[in-house]
């Protein structure tokens, strides 16, 4: 069935299935922010800005062709990984310096290598021939490795985990073959102990939180027993915008944030997850049918892996709030507060509909 | 086809792109499920957990938080206000806000006067408390520590400023024996009260009227519901069921009365009561030296309080209620009714007294006070001079059997029962007591000198001056009541309290009763009467008798001079009074320690009472 779109919305090259259901999350999110705020008009204004950014230059990257983009990657690449080792010499940030200070506003430069590892790992194996060999896909993961390791130690797990994966991905659509991954498998989980010596007393402590969140009811499991109870008393329906007690009386920590999803699912209930989730996994279906009609490796590799990497987001938030998963410092996509990843966010569905409206002209 | 060797490096665009959407597929698939199980974690949470995390959030919000009722004030006969609810400001501190609790405290100290006392106290009192309740430091913080700990606040989480309603005597010592004083509430004292009722307050009745009347004062805590958010801040109330505030209550205390006594006792230690005998209400009742309650409302520091309690004529010992005195020969009334009641004497028979009384075959005599003793006298001369040999003899004709059931309906060896706690029983002696106590026989000398209130009786001043009432009003003994009228919260007009049911002593002639109180009418009128010096200008007929109770015993051949006997080994002056003595409208005991006969120094006190209540009754 064909339908059109309003004129303002039919811009070139930009995919209305994508766009339509960005502007749904984005505003669910705002609409939960407002709520999460205090009902604070500016904190709503200030995200309204970051995500007219966002979009900006998600209007602006679709219009780039992405052999142009598969040009400009290993510069990306190195420019990026220099700007994470500036960091631990003049970052700022509390405890952690992961953000660079440029006067008007602050800047993490990991965010960068959400983009730049995923592209970097896909223009490596553009020219091979893929399933890659063993050869190919260890480059590949030392591309992945050095950045997310850097980023770690910033220290920075969940940014660090999404850049690794998002590699990962890459490798994975690639077609690497199942006896490489099972012996990755292996490999991590040996060295898991050796991981686990290198986490920092606060990870390790939220990592012993997520196994048994009671034993510290007032300490370091509040954040997951507040947030269970504001997921749980939500309900089917909700309590309504605006009226959940758990948000609206500071229960919930960090609920603009990185527990925003907890006010969403007390105010909005069951129904609220369902459709967020819901537009999320149209995002990623989306994504994924953009990169399996991309016409050449890196297109392919690319879109597949910004779409996947979205689920991890979805997945580590979605966990972390309803006690899943460990407390990892991972933002609900385009709806906690905060910049710099809207902004990362927008630009890979930028290069997912340049991707998708240049499929046709790129012929190899 | 799919296998490939080295020797194929050409990129195969098809075969990619099927390794391609099959693995994009399976991704999806995979991706796909986890959503689905993400969205099942939300349904079980949201939907059969829904309930039990309802009931958490709203425990988690809601806060039933107590509302402190105030204090009932307290009132004299004449409506002067005696005790008082005064705004002031204490320091708490929440422990949940409170970090570093060591640091607090030591930051505290530069502002405030905290000794290591109010530290240790508030640890004490701390298991009482919940986290997140606000738990008191100090109280009746000075302004200059408001001042200074509204400046530094914000530095100090978790601590608070409060302000709530202190309680005040403004009489200080005058009244502290009656009114006694509040204190802050403790473990034990949380034992003995409904702790629900009290978790909101922190004073609570320590002694006397505060404690007897504690739960009229205190009256009934409220409750407020009320929203917070996680860090205990009040954002709104939900449901406020009001307190019940205290009843003021209205005592029969004449603080006027009270006064005159307390002035004309002076620095001297002693006791006075004085009581309606209308109604047994008690209208002064002092107890010197005092103290002042209000240095124990807001908590007496150790060393004061060692002060206090070290002080040699213990003023925290009530004098009134608990001072066990010989009564000496402010009995002989009472044994002289004894007499007439049971016929031993007659009203104008005539006795000799020689100055010497000695029982049958025994060489020690018993002595008169006065030398050569007092001629003929009948009973009222006999009281009118305090003729010891009369009662000698008097006594050794009832026997102790008979005095002592006699004494007995006048009260002495019973609590009175007024309404203030841990009162005295004194001691009317018996010869089954003597047996109990002391596995001895009574001897008869013993029935002599109780005659004269000697040796083992033992009274109270309040106990002497109920008996006295009944005597004046002719035979009617009251329990002493302190608690005049109440006002609950709400009503326009404070309420009579109920009155002391009265038990009548047995009247078997009214004319015996009349010539007791003729005898003590001479007491200070009569020209022999040992009390004749405060009869000389009162305005009314006062009925008296003088007593002196001995603090230590002389030898035979030894002659008392109170000159030569230090103080605290002089006896102890007593006299009761009532007036007018026609129609009597007070009854008076008074005590003073070490002072010597009873008609110089204890009686100018009880004049001091008589004349401040009547000039005051009549005037009305």
């Amino acid at each position: 069935m064909r339908w059109r779109l309003p004129v303002w919305l039919s811009l070139p090259r930009l995919d209305p299935v994508l766009l339509v259901t960005l502007l749904l999350v984005m505003a669910l999110g705002l609409a939960a922010l407002y709520s999460a705020g205090g009902q604070d008009a500016g904190l709503v204004q200030r995200q309204g800005v970051r995500l007219a950014v966002g979009l900006v230059a998600l209007a602006v990257l679709s219009q780039v062709p992405a052999h142009v983009l598969r040009i400009w990657t290993p510069w990306l690449y190195l420019f990026g990984l220099a700007l994470v080792a500036a960091t631990w010499f003049v970052g700022v940030g509390r405890g952690a310096s992961r953000w660079l200070d440029l006067g008007m506003v602050t800047f993490q430069p990991s965010e960068i290598m959400k983009l730049a590892v995923p592209m970097t790992v896909a223009w490596y194996l553009h020219p091979r021939i893929l399933p890659p060999d063993w050869k190919d896909s260890a480059i590949a993961v030392a591309i992945l490795a050095i950045p997310a390791a850097l980023i770690a130690r910033q220290p920075d797990l969940g940014t660090a985990l999404l850049v690794a994966v998002s590699g990962c991905f890459t490798l994975f659509l690639a077609g690497i073959r199942w006896r490489m991954i099972v012996a990755a498998g292996i490999a991590m989980a040996g060295a898991a102990p050796v991981l686990w010596m290198f986490l920092a007393d606060y990870q390790r402590a939220r990592v012993m939180t997520f196994i048994d969140p009671e034993a510290d009811p007032l300490g370091a499991g509040w954040n997951i027993i507040q947030s269970k109870i504001a997921v749980g008393s939500g309900g089917l329906t909700g309590k309504g915008w605006l009226h959940g007690t758990q948000s609206n009386l500071e229960f919930i920590p960090e609920r603009h944030t990185d527990f925003i999803l907890a006010v969403l699912a007390e105010e909005f209930g069951l129904l609220g997850v369902g459709l967020l989730l819901g537009l999320y996994l149209l995002l990623i279906g989306r994504g994924l049918y953009i990169a399996s009609v991309a016409r050449d490796t890196f297109s392919r590799l690319l879109a597949g892996s910004l779409a996947m990497t979205l689920f991890v987001y979805v997945l580590v938030n979605g966990g972390m709030v309803s006690g899943l998963l460990p407390v990892v410092g991972v933002p609900l996509p385009l709806v906690s507060y905060g910049g710099t990843s809207a902004v990362t966010l927008l630009a890979g569905f930028g290069i997912l509909m340049s991707i998708y409206s240049h499929r046709k002209f790129i012929r190899r | 086809m799919l296998a490939r060797s080295a020797h194929q490096p050409l990129k195969h665009e098809a075969d990619e792109q099927r390794l391609f959407a099959r693995r994009a597929r399976l991704g999806f698939a995979i991706m796909a499920l986890c959503i689905v199980a993400l969205a099942g974690r939300y349904s079980y949470l949201q939907l059969f957990r829904h309930a039990d995390y309802t009931t958490r959030s709203e425990s988690n919000r809601v806060h039933v938080q107590p509302v402190a009722p105030n204090r009932g004030l307290i009132y004299d006969r004449r409506g002067r206000l005696i005790a008082e609810n005064r705004p002031a400001y204490r320091l708490e501190i929440i422990p949940e806000q409170v970090g570093d609790l060591e640091a607090t405290f030591g930051a505290l100290s530069d502002l405030v006067d905290l000794g290591p006392e109010d530290l240790d106290r508030w640890r004490r009192v701390r298991p009482r408390y919940r986290v997140f309740d606000r738990i008191p430091v100090k109280f009746n913080l000075g302004e200059t520590e408001v001042a200074r700990l509204a400046v530094s606040r914000h530095q100090l989480p978790g601590v608070v400023v409060t302000p709530y309603l202190a309680r005040h005597y403004p009489h200080g010592a005058l009244l502290t024996h009656v009114l006694g004083y509040v204190g802050r509430l403790d473990v034990a004292d949380l034992e003995r009260v409904d702790a629900a009722n009290y978790r909101g307050t922190t004073h609570i009745g320590k002694i006397g009227i505060e404690l007897q009347y504690e739960t009229e004062l205190h009256g009934t805590a409220g409750v407020e519901r009320v929203e917070t958010n996680a860090r205990g801040r009040v954002l709104r109330v939900l449901e406020r069921q009001d307190p019940i505030h205290g009843s003021d209550l209205v005592l029969s205390l004449d603080v006027a009365v009270q006064r005159a006594a307390w002035d004309t006792l002076g620095d001297r230690a002693g006791a006075l009561v004085a009581i309606d005998p209308s109604d047994g209400s008690v209208v002064a009742m002092v107890s010197k030296p005092s103290y002042d309650g209000n240095a124990f409302v807001h908590g007496i520091g150790s060393q004061a309080y060692q002060q206090i309690l070290a002080a040699a004529d213990r003023p925290l010992f009530n004098r009134a209620l608990n001072g066990g005195y010989e009564p000496g020969s402010t009995l002989k009334p009472f044994i002289g009714l004894a007499g007439l009641e049971n016929g031993v004497i007659q009203r104008n028979k005539r006795i000799f007294s020689g100055g010497e009384f000695l029982l049958p075959g025994q060489e020690r005599p018993f002595r008169d006070w006065k030398d050569g003793g007092h001629g003929w006298v009948d009973i009222r001369g006999a009281l009118e001079q305090s003729v010891n040999t009369y009662f000698y003899q008097l006594a050794l004709d009832l026997g102790i059997e008979r005095i002592h059931a006699y004494l007995d309906q006048f009260g002495f060896g019973h609590a009175t029962g007024i309404d203030l706690p841990g009162e005295s029983r004194g001691l009317n002696p018996s010869p089954q007591w003597k047996q109990r106590r002391y596995g001895e026989p009574w001897y008869p000398g013993e029935t002599v000198i109780a005659g004269i209130g000697q040796g083992f009786n033992v009274v109270t001043p309040l106990q002497l001056a109920n008996a006295l009432a009944a005597l004046a009003n002719g035979g009617a003994r009251m329990a002493p009541r302190l608690l005049y009228a109440r006002k609950p919260p709400g009503t326009e007009r404070a309420r009579r309290s109920e009155a002391p049911t009265a038990q009548q002593i047995a009247v078997r002639d009214p004319r015996n009763w009349s010539e007791i109180r003729e005898g003590m009418r001479r007491v200070v009128s009569g020209p022999q009467g040992t009390a004749r010096v405060i009869g000389l200008d009162a305005r009314f007929e006062i009925a008296g008798k003088t007593g002196t109770a001995q603090v230590y015993a002389l030898a035979e051949d030894e002659e008392y001079d109170e000159a030569e006997v230090a103080e605290h080994l002089r006896h102890h002056a007593l006299f009761i009074a009532y007036a007018p003595a026609g129609d009597p409208r007070i009854a008076v005991a008074a005590v003073v320690d070490h002072g010597g006969a009873g008609a110089r120094v204890a009686a100018p006190v009880a004049r001091a009472v008589i004349d401040a209540w009547l000039a005051q009754e009549l005037a009305q």
